[in-house]
């Protein structure tokens, strides 16, 4: 009798949780447009990893994949500007965690914070809090990191440095006597990619921090240490001295065109953020090796790509759902994979990431941080985009003491607000 | 002469068309003038006054002296070539050929395309290759028919830049000039050449003397509209090059859409609108008023 | 002797300029039909070995497993966008080049200068202010706003191309309905606007070709994906590194299309446009 009554139990319960089962898992529907400029090989993987589960999560929303091409994404903040100002904000977007979050969208009252769903989603315990940082303002939570890029990286290929017993250069005295040496040997000691007019002013400030450091490098950006103190001099003009050493055509070429000199054996080193790994595993070239720029060990260079709700957008509980698939172990996992980065969260295992993101991961765990400026985390847009035309004249210009002094300049107006 | 109750209908006809261009040309003028002279540098609008500070630091700004300088040599490569280009094939046009409308319609057709088109195909005709791609676009063209001293590294040469730009402009607008001079050209009265033969004058002799002088306003007309086209240019700048390295392929139209809506400095971008706006002017208003002056 | 010398001189400088002029669209022809394993750049001068549409379908479609978006969505809404403009531009233009012609009044030419000037302007110094109002008459980022605004900065060059036409028109034949009682509508529908259509062949034409090849206005007023006119998405496509060359070039060519038609088939309109678009007649 009683087990009749069990098998009875049991089918009810089994046919009242086959009835509430699609219920009780979400079932959304409508739209979701999802705005980045992940338009090129590792990011582009990376990003279809996340589109494909989300939907397979949630099967009935219509994703629209809405990127925006070209500039390393200084197109697409362009056009999410002008949408979030016109009044026709996009689902969410790609944004850099730091003062590009905060300065340009949070402040001025554009976004919805999120600190519910942090809460909900148990991120505050799973993010570091370098990385909870950076997305706060006045105690609330404002986006949703889903990855982590280091910006100082000396990239340099094996085969030459094995070659001629080179070892990595830790500091700028090694890094110019390495210089030389392969110069003699005639190899492209150092190269780099100025075309689309963000790259210098990256390399730029890996010789910045590695003149002043970590804490007077923060403090260039937060008011604490002048611009016109002797060390920016020195990094001005070690700058000019490195760029002496460039490929000529350095001008005609993007990051991973210059990345070819590697490739071929023909150049020895370059500093570039770490999406160069993912690009390198793309391109399938394993003959590289890494180190951290001149006096820059212990030191990481950090910027974090997150997506945030505007107010006002038009498919909220979409975005929600995909903000949820962003933070998830599950998404940060297959994203960062495929992108050549490192999770935000600390709880993803990463034992099957290459050699260099495990490394990496380690670095995060135990370096000082720093925000990167080029990509948003430790200056506002405005003063970001002036730094960066700064330096990108430097290039073609290299006069120190002008272009020390429009470093000053903008400093001045920007640190004023 | 008009019908009573009628006087009121064709001005209230024409009062939309009246007070839309009045608020969205000339009010929309005067408000980014405004916001010109204001400290609105940030994402949310400050409209304190600053006075003529936003220009002031703009003409310090070596970005903007090199868009001016950029400015210049595209207008004046641009304008004279297509002058000159427009001239000569409209001459060569005029003198009876076979096979006149094939040409005049092959040059005219790049008209009709949009500049970002001919910005893509260009990107990629003056795109200079690299070492791991050989030589590619018109250099590899260029290598093919043994003109190898012509190769070079086009818009991604910071010396070269703009001029570039300048090229793809010229493809797209001398059929323009052409078609302005050979309307120009067909306008000339016959008995006018022919008396000049008689009179024993050769044909460089007509055309200097009687030709030219007679094309003159065109030329006027043409260096006035290429002037303010060259003046505007943005969307091949886009399509083609961007900033360029070093600011090379860089303009003030250019500089105004990247500074507002990337760099949110929006007093700053409406004080190069407004520049920019000021140099069209010195164009377009003496032409328009000499223009229906004439016409009055 | 001499003369056939100099005809051949013109015939060998006009070979010249034509291949200067052929290039482009000999590359973006002859690329758009190369099928995917012909496509090199070391060979991108060489004539296509068969026909092929694959880069037209791929630019046309997009490749979701690439993550690109083709530009057929953004072709449908520049068509959406052009024709309702482009007629509307036309009415407005034909109705105000009426009035500046035969019903002129005082300070009638200076309200046509005031008027003319709005086509000269660098729209970049009415951008901010525009962006601004749209988002109040909450129609930024949508084809009607885009309508709005082609609509209104084209009165400039459409009332201009009608007063033309107008002039040419005798006014004696208005006049002589004044007199038999024709009011100002009566007239405009009874005689100027049977004789109308080539005004609006070369009003339409005019803002047809230019509506369509706009960039500026899209890419600020409308750069969602849902609403962007054609040269916005060709701009973006073609800035994106996983689209391979040939079909950005594909792209170029059917964004060029609808544009080269129209001045296949009716170039002696587009011509007529653009000459007065210099203010001759």
């Amino acid at each position: 009798m009683l087990r009749k009554w069990l098998t009875a139990l049991v089918l009810v319960s089994m046919v009242v949780v086959f009835f509430t089962l699609p219920v009780l898992a979400e079932s959304l529907s409508g739209k979701v447009e999802v705005n980045s400029w992940w338009t090129a090989g590792g990011e582009a993987e990376g990003l279809n990893a996340l589109i494909k589960l989300y939907e397979s999560k949630y099967p009935d929303i219509e994703f629209i994949n809405a990127t925006v091409a070209g500039g390393a994404g200084t197109n697409a903040k362009a056009v999410f500007k002008t949408r979030m100002l016109g009044g026709d904000p996009p689902d969410t977007f790609q944004v850099h965690a730091g003062h590009e979050l905060i300065d340009t969208w949070v402040i001025p009252g554009y976004m919805q914070p999120l600190t519910d769903l942090y809460k909900s989603e148990g991120w505050t315990e799973s993010m570091p809090q370098g990385v909870l940082d950076i997305v706060s303002y006045q105690g609330d939570y404002w986006s949703v990191p889903v990855n982590i890029h280091r910006s100082n990286v000396l990239w340099f290929n094996k085969t030459i440095f094995t070659k001629y017993n080179i070892t990595p250069p830790s500091n700028f005295d090694q890094f110019f006597d390495v210089c030389d040496e392969l110069k003699e040997k005639g190899i492209v000691p150092f190269v780099m990619g100025t075309k689309e007019g963000w790259e210098a002013a990256h390399v730029f400030e890996s010789v910045l921090l590695g003149k002043l450091g970590a804490n007077d490098y923060n403090g260039l950006w937060t008011g604490g240490v002048k611009w016109s103190d002797p060390r920016v001099t020195d990094a001005l003009e070690t700058f000019a001295k490195i760029a002496s050493y460039l490929n000529t055509d350095h001008s005609a070429l993007t990051w991973d065109e210059a990345g070819q000199y590697l490739l071929k054996d023909k150049g020895a080193m370059m500093i570039m953020g770490d999406w160069t790994n993912g690009w390198f595993m793309s391109v399938g070239f394993e003959g590289y090796g890494w180190a951290p720029p001149p006096d820059t060990a212990g030191i990481f260079l950090a910027l974090s790509d997150s997506f945030a709700l505007p107010k006002g957008c038009k498919n909220q509980e979409n975005v929600v759902a995909w903000l949820k698939v962003l933070g998830s172990k599950e998404g940060q996992y297959s994203f960062n994979k495929a992108k050549g980065s490192i999770p935000a969260r600390t709880d993803v295992d990463i034992s099957d990431y290459n050699d260099y993101l495990q490394s990496a991961a380690k670095d995060w765990q135990k370096d000082a941080i720093s925000p990167s400026v080029v990509h948003g985390a430790a200056a506002s847009e405005g003063w970001t985009t002036e730094y960066k035309d700064i330096i990108s004249l430097f290039v073609s210009k290299p006069d120190v003491s002008y272009t020390q002094k429009a470093l000053v300049t903008a400093a001045e107006e920007y640190l004023k607000k | 002469m008009q019908i009573k109750g009628d006087k009121w209908t064709p001005i209230l006809f024409i009062t939309p068309s009246i007070v839309a261009v009045g608020i969205f040309v000339y009010g929309f003028i005067s408000w980014t003038s405004f916001i010109s002279f204001t400290k609105w540098n940030n994402v949310m609008p400050d409209y304190t006054l600053v006075g003529f500070e936003n220009y002031r630091k703009l003409f310090n700004n070596m970005r903007f002296q090199i868009d001016l300088h950029n400015t210049f040599v595209f207008t004046v490569i641009f304008v004279t070539s297509c002058l000159l280009i427009g001239l000569l094939l409209a001459v060569l046009i005029d003198q009876r050929i076979k096979g006149e409308g094939i040409f005049r319609n092959l040059f005219l057709l790049p008209m009709a395309v949009s500049f970002i088109v001919s910005g893509v195909i260009w990107r990629w005709l003056f795109n200079p290759g690299s070492f791991q791609l050989g030589n590619i676009g018109v250099n590899q063209l260029f290598e093919k028919v043994g003109l190898n001293f012509l190769t070079c590294g086009w818009y991604t040469d910071p010396n070269i830049g703009i001029k570039a730009v300048a090229i793809a402009a010229i493809w797209q607008f001398s059929g323009y000039t052409m078609a302005l001079y050979l309307a120009g050209l067909r306008g000339i009265p016959l008995e006018l050449r022919e008396a000049a033969a008689i009179d024993g004058a050769n044909q460089w002799k007509t055309f200097y003397y009687i030709t030219l002088p007679f094309l003159r306003p065109i030329t006027f007309g043409a260096i006035i509209i290429l002037g303010h086209i060259s003046l505007k240019i943005f969307d091949l700048v886009v399509a083609m090059t961007g900033s360029g390295p070093a600011f090379s392929s860089d303009v003030p139209a250019f500089f105004m859409y990247d500074t507002t809506f990337r760099g949110n400095h929006f007093a700053q971008g409406a004080s190069i609108a407004i520049i920019l706006l000021f140099l069209v002017s010195l164009l377009i208003i003496p032409y328009l008023i000499t223009t229906f002056r004439k016409e009055a | 002797m001499k003369i056939s010398l100099t005809r051949l001189l013109i015939y060998i400088i006009l070979a010249i300029f034509s291949i200067f002029y052929i290039i482009p669209m000999y590359i973006m022809v002859v690329t758009g039909m190369k099928s995917f394993a012909e496509v090199s750049l070391d060979t991108m001068w060489n004539l296509p070995n068969s026909f092929n549409f694959n880069s037209f379908s791929l630019a046309w479609l997009g490749s979701i497993k690439e993550g690109f978006r083709g530009i057929s969505g953004s072709f449908l809404n520049s068509v959406f966008l052009v024709v309702p403009a482009t007629v509307i531009s036309a009415l407005f233009g034909s109705l105000n080049g009426y009035v500046l012609t035969k019903w002129q009044f005082r300070g009638s030419d200076l309200i046509f200068t005031m008027i003319l000037f709005g086509m000269f302007i660098p729209y970049q110094s009415i951008i901010i202010p525009l962006v601004l109002t749209l988002q109040r008459l909450h129609v930024y980022g949508t084809i009607p706003g885009l309508i709005l605004v082609h609509v209104i900065y084209g009165i400039p060059i459409s009332t201009l191309i009608f007063r033309n036409y107008y002039v040419t028109v005798p006014t004696e034949m208005v006049e002589a309905s004044k007199i038999d009682g024709a009011n100002f509508l009566g007239i405009y529908r009874w005689v100027i606007f049977p004789l109308s259509t080539p005004g609006f062949a070369v009003a339409m034409i005019w803002q047809f070709t230019s509506i369509w090849n706009d960039f500026l206005f899209g890419l600020i007023i409308t750069p969602n994906p849902a609403s962007q006119p054609i040269t916005v998405a060709l701009n973006n496509l073609a800035g994106s590194y996983i689209v391979q060359w040939n079909v950005q070039i594909a792209g170029a060519l059917l964004t060029a299309l609808p544009p080269i038609l129209i001045y296949i088939f009716l170039g002696k309109f587009f011509l007529r446009g653009l000459l007065q678009g210099s203010l001759k007649g």
